[in-house]
């Protein structure tokens, strides 16, 4: 099984400024003043050994989308993907770059829930445009087809809904019913999020995704705190939502729906999870401050003394093998 | 949890002990509770001697926060003094350093809240 996040950015999809490219570029010039970088392979070690990531590279804006591969991609055209925002577009272009119009994909597509940033993505998901292909929408919610439908009327969208050349089924799935796609199972879960969002677990030839965001834990909740724990059980990657800051989470964006870093540790270590993947990433942090933020959650994983716990952070274009 | 309230001046200081995680942040909450309401604008206010707190998780910050809410609109302090460096890495982590006023030790923070020095 492996993972691929299209995108990692929470709520708003952003983009780097020409200051945050200028900034990048002085660190990584200055850095390299006296370092003799005279062959390609000196300036490629510098970039991926010397440069931390937030200089080198981006965590990325675009709105969560996430793929799980778990078939041979050669032998197989079907596709698992995880919400719609904007990184759908990338994700469509690589489908297409691969694959090309010419031969029919199956996407199934479990949608955690309906706000923008996780739909938005959909209009511009280019395989819904040709025919042959076939797209099924899964998810809890009852107003599922009406969300995506309503985003493509003539008021927000110039592409109706009903132009699209690709066949689309919706499929109503209910939280804790396992439901069996060939030889994967993905099991739904309610988290607390405005108008409610869903978690899935992911099974596969013996290892476990879950893919949890857009879900806030209510510290007083023991009950619920278990419930989350099972959901994780012994899961080989957590992908969670870390928005905010425990401190942010629990007083001045209570009830935003969002969680903490310092939660998901604790959960995954309680349900003694392989590796946690910080995803949702706030808008306003620039690189800088998520690389910081990994890095103190990486120190609060020993800090708790408990089960070590494997910690990245979400970027766009990050893969990962289970 | 015992807290071994002491009074210094106009503060009163409580002092907990050991891990304030899920297994022992009911305790802690239940033992803070009772020093609240007195923790007003012309009352006592409170110091946290944190010396003896070997590690505090989301569940015991929470409760910091519970309490602090009711302080702040009574008009009331309360300070917390003498982090562990472990303890005050999981504030800095957390972000509840910058929630909470932090003394490096106990003697500052009673002196700051108007308590004999």
């Amino acid at each position: 099984m492996k993972a691929r996040i299209w995108g990692a950015r929470g709520s708003l999809p952003v983009a780097l400024s020409h200051k945050q490219i200028r900034a990048k570029l002085v660190t990584a010039l200055e850095g390299a003043i006296g370092r003799d970088l005279d062959t390609p392979e000196k300036v490629a070690s510098y970039i991926d050994d010397d440069l931390g990531f937030d200089i080198s590279g981006t965590y990325g804006g675009n709105s969560s989308c996430v793929e799980v591969e778990v078939w041979d991609a050669a032998a197989t055209h079907e596709h698992i993907i995880f919400d719609l925002g904007s990184g759908a577009r990338p994700l469509a272009g690589a489908k297409l770059a691969r694959y090309g119009p010419g031969k029919p994909q199956t996407y199934h597509v479990f949608m955690s829930h309906l706000h923008w940033d996780h739909i938005m993505g959909f209009p511009f998901f280019t395989p819904a445009y040709i025919p042959g292909n076939r797209i099924i929408i899964y998810g809890c919610h009852k107003e599922l087809e009406t969300a995506f439908r309503r985003q493509q009327e003539p008021i927000s969208f110039p592409v109706g809904f009903h132009q699209l050349g690709a066949t689309i089924e919706f499929v109503q799935m209910e939280p804790g019913v396992p439901l069996q796609l060939r030889d994967v199972t993905v099991t739904a879960k309610l988290q607390l999020h405005a108008g409610d969002s869903y978690g899935y677990r992911i099974e596969h030839g013996g290892k476990a995704l879950v893919y949890s965001t857009d879900s806030e834990h209510k510290l007083d909740n023991a009950a619920e705190r278990l419930a989350f724990v099972e959901f994780f059980r012994d899961a080989d990657l957590v992908i969670f939502d870390a928005m905010y800051s425990l401190a942010d989470s629990i007083s001045v964006k209570a009830d935003w729906g969002h969680s903490s870093n310092v939660v998901g540790v604790e959960l995954c270590q309680l349900a003694g999870v392989q590796k946690l993947c910080l995803f949702h990433h706030e808008p306003i942090y620039d690189d800088a401050q998520i690389s910081r933020v990994l890095a103190e959650t990486r120190r609060y994983a020993e800090i708790t003394g408990e089960a070590p716990l494997a910690i990245v952070s979400a970027y766009d274009g990050m893969e990962l093998d289970l | 949890m015992e807290l071994q309230p002491t009074q210094e001046g106009r503060a009163s200081v409580l002092s907990p002990t050991g891990r304030i995680d899920h297994a022992h942040a009911d305790a802690f909450k239940l033992a803070l509770d009772p020093h609240l309401a007195a923790c007003t604008k012309d009352g006592t206010a409170l110091v946290l001697d944190f010396s003896g707190v070997d590690y505090i998780s989301s569940i015991g910050l929470r409760a910091l926060m519970v309490a602090i809410k009711q302080v702040k609109p009574q008009g009331g302090r309360m300070v917390l003094a003498a982090l562990r460096p472990l303890v005050l890495e999981v504030f800095t982590i957390s972000r509840f350093d910058m929630l909470f006023e932090i003394f490096p030790d106990r003697a500052a923070a009673v002196a700051a809240v108007g308590g004999a020095a």
